[in-house]
């Protein structure tokens, strides 16, 4: 009645953890899904250090929330890797020891509090055009944990687009600081959606078993036809000569992203890699002794 | 050191079954409930939440499934369209 994994997959139906799967499709969950947890877990750091400087009550508790946020969404993901026999441990390992990835993204720094306003603009907007497609995704567990983040992450955006609002009706300072953060940005965030079709080799099979949904540049083009018009009624330019709206395509034209950059960013080589890797492994090791003691206390718990 | 894994299982308002939202470690069933507390009711998605021991659930396996849910399959007279009722009977 449920049919073989091609069948589950032509039919459009979800493959569930004790289904069988090809063992290409199950290394290909656990690499998106375990990068995926990664990044959202190293992306509390950029924001996060604005924590203790927010500027009012107000902002410090909504940027705590949405911090917060980051932490679930590393963790549900987490969990929707361990359904594919994983192990979480082993998991956070292989992040601090560098051998699995995160979203380049994250590996540039928040200058100033402008910076916590144009990450929830452009960088959560730019995930929410990758999220969205993917609440549809081959592998239940992952689609669900993605259903359960998009939810959130509209929260992340407007927090962000509304404190740049509120900023731009600022100082003339305020407004520099908006328009700087949006130039440092802005092409970082185009660069979220991975390299070029032409030169992303696993896209067609992940379109074929329906892991992905689009294309990279169909969903960076995606955004950009979404940010432009935000831009304009925040009153910023963004940095690029050559965006204008094409007529005849009824979508904007934009500039080539430094791909040069985006390597050297994936390669450990950007602004803030090694401080990123040694933050997160300093959180772990720091929070050892909170673990034995929780452990110690159980076992006693057990035998009593 | 590994937590055991738990299961969460959240009952979103009154009158809903508890339904499986995932799972997480904890050190012990009292953290277990904290944290599922922590992770999937921070919006008030739910009034109660159940945490179980993911070794404790006895799952049916996906390669016996056609076997298994067999039984179900030739029993149509379980189903009320099996029954031919006139049109002309009220009610039912
Ligand atoms: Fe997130
Ligand atoms: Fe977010």
């Amino acid at each position: 009645m449920t049919g073989s994994f091609e069948e589950i997959i032509a039919r459009d139906q979800r493959i569930e953890p004790r289904d069988e799967m090809p063992d290409g499709y199950r290394a290909t969950m656990i690499r998106q899904i375990s990068q995926h947890a990664h990044s959202e877990i190293i992306g509390m750091q950029p924001e996060g250090t604005w924590i203790t400087r927010a500027p009012s009550l107000r902002r410090k508790a909504i940027l705590l929330a949405k911090v917060q946020d980051e932490a679930g969404h590393g963790l549900y993901l987490y969990s929707a890797a361990e359904t594919l026999g994983v192990d979480r441990e082993d998991l956070t390992e292989r992040l601090i020891s560098g051998k699995q990835k995160y979203s380049s993204i994250f590996n540039y720094p928040a200058l100033t509090f402008a910076d916590v306003g144009v990450i929830g603009w452009l960088v959560d907007g730019a995930a929410i055009c990758n999220q969205v497609p993917l609440c549809r995704s081959s592998y239940g567990p992952y689609a669900r944990a993605m259903i359960r983040i998009c939810k959130e992450e509209s929260f992340h955006q407007r927090q962000g687009y509304e404190l740049l609002m509120t900023m731009m009706r600022g100082t003339d300072g305020q407004r520099r600081m908006v328009r700087d953060a949006t130039d440092r940005w802005w092409w970082p965030s185009l660069m979220m959606f991975g390299p070029p079709d032409a030169e992303s080799p696993n896209t067609a099979q992940s379109l074929a078993w329906r892991v992905k949904r689009h294309t990279n540049d169909e969903l960076r083009q995606r955004f950009v036809d979404l940010a432009v018009p935000q831009a304009e009624a925040l009153g910023v330019t963004l940095p690029d000569p050559v965006l204008r709206w094409n007529e005849e395509r009824g979508r904007y034209d934009f500039g080539e992203v430094d791909w040069t950059e985006f390597k050297q960013v994936i390669a450990g080589n950007g602004p803030c890699n090694a401080q990123r890797i040694a933050q997160r492994r300093a959180a772990h090791e720091d929070g050892a002794w909170v673990r034995e003691a929780a452990e110690a206390y159980a076992a006693k718990e057990a035998v009593a | 050191m590994n937590w055991p894994l738990y299961e969460v299982f959240i009952r979103g308002r009154r009158g809903l079954n508890h339904v499986h939202v995932g799972s997480l470690h904890a050190p012990d069933d009292e953290m277990a409930l904290r944290n599922a507390r922590d992770l999937y009711t921070r919006r008030n998605e739910g009034v109660s939440i159940w945490v179980v021991r993911a070794k404790h659930i006895a799952a049916s396996s996906p390669d016996e499934k056609d076997p298994f849910f067999a039984p179900s399959g030739d029993k149509v007279y379980r189903h009320p369209t099996f029954y031919e009722i006139p049109d002309e009977v009220p009610g039912i």
